[in-house]
Parts: C-alpha cells; sequence; structure tokens
C-alpha cells in the first residue's frame, strides 16, 4: 500500500501579502483557502478534509478554523511539524483520500510574525512541561544559533566555506528579481553575503531568511476528481517524514531528518535523486539547503559546499534549479513556516505557470524537501514528490 | 580581534518533576548526568525512562565535568549581549547544549578542551557552563 497516485494536487494559492498590517490571522487562512478553490474550480462546499497546523487560531486549529470558515470537514489533521507540517499534510491527505476518509482536502497555512515582531534572533516560546526546556533556555537557543552550529561543525568536518554558503543566496536572488511579490528583489553577489554583519557565527545576515507575513493554500483531490478539473495534473507520488532530535546526547549536526524522509519519499515514487528536475528546498538559512541536498542524495555527504556553488542552482544555467521563486531566503516566509510555499512552487512548475525566466523545461518530477523546527535541537524533516501527468 | 565575555542576565529555567536533583547538584558545583542501569549508556538531556533500551533504572552520576567543544555559534546580534551557544561533549559521552564563558570569544574553536564552571541565573540558582580547561 502506497499513496503513490493516490491523490493530486488541484489547487495551490499563495497570498500576495508580505505585511498584512490590516488583515487578521484567521481571514489570511480563509484568503487563502478561497483563492486555492478558485485555483481548483471547486467550492466550499466541496471540501470535505481539513489539514492545518499550529500556525491556525483558535481553541484549536481544525474547530476554530472550520467554524470560522464555515466548512465540514469529516476528516481532520491538525499535524504539527513547524514547517514542514504542510509537507506532511499532502501526505496525509493523499492517505486520507486512499482510504476513503475524503474527497477534497484543504490545507491552509498563515501568519503574521513580521506585523508581531517575531524573528529568528527572539526565543521560541517555551510551554509548560517542556522536557528539554529547562537543560537548554539558560544558554539562549534562538533559532538563528542552532542553525548556526550545523554550519559551523559542516564547516570543521568538511572543510565547506561561507563563500560556498553564499551561493545558495545569490541563486535565490537571481530567481527573486523577477517575482515581483518578492521582499528581497535586488540580485546579490558572493562578497554581498559574506559582507553582510554577522548574526550569528557563521552565519551572516545574507544567510538568513525573510520575516513575512502571508500564507497560502492546497487543494489535495481523489484522481477522479482531478481529472474533472480543468487543471494540469499534478500527482503525488512518494513522501516521507522523520522527526530528528539529539538523540539521548549523541548529538550529530551533519545531516538532518532528510537522511530518513528522503530515501522514503524516493522509494515509494519509484524515482531517484536524477529523475528530479526541480526542487524547493526549505530554506530557513543556506545551511538548510545544504545539509538537505546533501541528505536527499543530489551530491554526497561533505560537498554540498562545491554542489551548491558556480550557480548551480540558478534555473536555466545550474543542474538543479531550486526556489525559483526566491525561496524564504529572497520571496516570503510566511508565519515563519516555510513549507506551504515549497510545495505551492512545485505545482507551479509542474504546471508550467512558474515565470518564463525561471520556469524549467520538460518539468515532470519534483521534489518539496522541509525541515521545520530547530535544526540542532529537534526538528521534523518531511519530503513530498510530485509529478505531472 | 576580540570579542571579551561579559556575564550576561540569564533568566531561571522552570523545572518539571525530577529535574530538581540536577539543579540541587549544580548549586552544589557538581555536574550530573544520567546512566542507565540495564544497558550502561549515559544520556542527556536527563530523563525517567532510558531513551536507548527504555529501561526505567536510570541513574544519576556525578561527570567529571571536562569534555571538548563539539560545535559553537558566537551569538552576536540577538538580545543586548554577545554570547556563545555550544554543544560539549562530555568526557563520558554524552553532549549537551551549553554556553562557552570566561574567555575571548573568538578564539573559542571546535575541539577545544573545557571543564564545567556554573554561574549564576536570576535569584541565584546555578547554571552548568563551560571555560577553557
Amino acid at each position: 500500500m502506497s499513496i503513490k497516485g493516490k491523490a493530486y494536487i488541484a489547487g495551490a494559492f499563495e497570498h500576495p501579502t508580505r505585511k498584512a498590517t490590516n488583515i487578521s490571522v484567521a481571514q489570511l487562512h480563509a484568503e487563502c483557502a478561497k483563492g486555492a478553490l478558485a485555483d481548483a474550480g471547486l467550492s466550499l462546499k466541496d471540501v470535505d478534509g481539513y489539514f492545518c497546523a499550529g500556525d491556525a487560531p483558535g481553541l484549536s486549529g481544525p474547530m476554530t478554523m472550520s467554524d470560522y470558515m464555515g466548512l465540514r470537514p469529516r476528516h481532520i489533521d491538525s499535524t504539527d511539524a513547524g514547517g514542514s507540517s504542510y509537507l506532511v499534510h499532502v501526505s496525509h491527505a493523499a492517505q486520507a483520500i486512499a482510504m476513503g476518509k475524503c474527497n477534497v482536502a484543504l490545507i491552509t497555512l498563515a501568519g503574521r510574525p513580521r506585523s508581531e515582531g517575531h524573528s529568528g534572533t527572539k526565543p521560541r516560546v517555551v510551554g509548560a512541561n517542556f522536557p528539554d526546556a529547562p537543560f537548554e533556555s539558560p544558554y539562549g537557543p534562538v533559532t538563528v544559533n542552532l542553525y548556526a552550529m550545523a554550519a559551523m561543525r559542516h564547516m570543521h568536518q568538511f572543510g565547506t566555506t561561507s563563500e560556498q554558503l553564499a551561493w545558495i543566496k545569490v541563486a535565490a536572488s537571481h530567481h527573486a528579481q523577477h517575482n515581483p511579490l518578492a521582499m528581497l528583489r535586488d540580485v546579490v553577489t558572493v562578497e554581498d553575503v559574506v559582507g553582510s554583519p554577522m548574526v550569528a557565527d557563521p552565519l551572516h545576515r545574507l544567510d538568513c531568511c525573510v520575516v513575512s507575513d502571508g500564507g497560502g493554500a492546497l487543494i489535495v483531490v481523489r484522481p477522479e476528481i482531478a481529472r474533472s478539473l480543468k487543471r494540469p495534473l499534478v500527482k503525488v507520488i512518494g513522501a516521507g517524514e522523520a522527526p530528528k532530535g539529539q538523540r539521548g546526547g549523541e548529538v550529530d549536526l551533519t545531516y538532518t531528518g532528510a537522511a530518513w524522509s528522503g530515501p522514503a519519499a524516493f522509494s515509494e515514487a519509484g524515482v531517484t535523486p536524477s529523475d528530479i528536475k526541480y526542487a524547493s528546498i526549505y530554506d530557513s538559512f543556506t545551511i538548510t539547503v545544504l545539509l538537505q541536498l546533501e541528505d536527499l542524495g543530489f551530491c554526497k555527504k561533505g560537498e554540498g559546499g562545491k554542489f551548491v556553488s558556480d550557480g548551480n542552482l540558478i534555473s536555466g544555467s545550474g543542474r538543479l534549479p531550486f526556489n525559483t521563486d526566491g525561496g524564504g531566503l529572497c520571496n516570503n516566509h510566511p508565519a515563519n513556516r516555510g513549507g506551504m510555499t515549497k510545495i505551492i512552487e512545485c505545482v507551479r512548475q509542474l504546471r508550467g505557470e512558474a515565470h518564463p525566466r525561471v520556469q524549467v523545461k520538460n518539468c515532470d518530477v519534483a521534489l518539496a524537501q522541509g525541515i521545520g523546527g530547530l535544526l540542532s535541537t529537534r526538528h521534523n524533516s518531511a519530503t513530498l514528490i510530485m509529478e505531472r501527468e | 580581534m576580540a570579542t571579551p565575555y561579559q556575564d550576561r542576565i540569564i533568566k531561571a529555567p522552570a523545572l518539571n518533576i525530577g529535574d530538581e536533583i540536577y539543579y540541587d547538584a549544580a548549586s552544589q558545583g557538581r555536574l550530573l548526568v544520567k546512566q542507565c542501569a540495564d544497558c550502561k549508556k549515559y544520556h542527556h538531556y536527563p530523563r525517567a525512562l532510558c531513551p536507548f533500551c527504555f529501561s526505567d533504572k536510570t541513574e544519576w552520576k556525578e561527570a567529571k565535568g571536562t569534555g571538548t567543544i563539539y560545535t559553537y555559534s558566537v551569538t552576536r546580534r540577538a538580545g543586548p549581549d554577545v554570547y556563545t551557544i555550544a554543544y560539549v561533549t562530555l568526557d563520558e559521552g554524552v553532549s549537551m547544549l551549553t554556553n562557552i564563558v570566561d574567555c575571548d570569544h573568538d578564539a573559542i574553536r571546535i575541539g577545544q578542551k573545557v571543564k564545567v564552571v556554573f554561574k549564576p541565573a536570576e535569584g541565584g540558582m546555578a547554571i552548568p557552563m563551560f571555560a577553557p580547561a
């Protein structure tokens, strides 16, 4: 039993806002849902499955947002795996559809961290009963230094350089120049990145993603429904999910959960990294991209620095076009959770609807990869592989 | 280049049931680490059940208090103070999240030998950190 071919992504919508001064989080979720339904050619009453994560406001996301939007789902799932949640949701929606639990699944994400002043240099909220917090919070863990420590170790162990990491940002900026909605549209150089202020060694300001408001939504449907709609067919063919933490103190920051979720997804899909024409790779920080590319098998462990250099991720010239919307590094990072936008750009690429300057030719197989949570302490990796039919 | 160390204000952590033993020992200048009585493996952060074999026979042991820096990041733009977060691999074999203190932040290196010191949090609770050995 697998999810291969059991479900299609029929609708995708990215909210155009990057600063939602006068829009509530609930309204953003609903506007994203409306946009995705319109994209699919479906209506609110068609939705019978609803998926959301920790960014959905209320008593619980499914209860409150179903009520707000006027949904009556017969299947709900609020799996929260940080920014990787929405990749997991597509996989879980495909499973639910395969089991007959729903026909039309709606997935929403939205948030206003830019308006509310949340960023990667602020302490994360520690809830009651967190088993790890008493042994971590005194040390000042924030998002950026928990990714920086992985970068520092990679540099020490494999000789990776700041200039190599910078190429990831450079490639994203080459794509963002064509996206009128992107927060940062200026093309930058390696020198610009390594010359920007150091935030947490060895990550500079331009190694970090933007903080933006906004959101997105997806519609996942059973195959018969997908074929009845007027949109290009984007088939879900494989997925994997894998949390990775400190492993009882056997800390190894040279790899991520993608070393587990990636092989699971490739195996289910029956494809290999060389089949992937386009990849959306979660780019909370440049190092996040490098580690995931290695763990997914696009290059050998330790050789990510060489792989990403010299424009190899730039659409049209590089071997592996990535994040052609500009990604989190340049475009947006709604709710500080980048998994949703990673899937949306894959859908655009597979449909042939990406910006003409970044559209990958004959894009028949695409991969979306996310890391949610905090790389060095505990995170979740989710991998999703899709095919144009 | 040098970035001198300065003490910063540390908020005392809220403890869960069972964590008091670790921090009571810290206030006496001792670093504890959990060891499983069944599989003999050390683990950190401390738990009631061994994360390797799920035995409920985990015991507090006094660590030697020495270790090696596995990785670190001098955190320069998160709040008013510069501080260095790190993972230190204890001589017992487990790595713990910590801070490197009492030294020039710019001179810190992976592989450096360090020893435990205790820094006060607000209210006086002792927090284990590490300084060059």
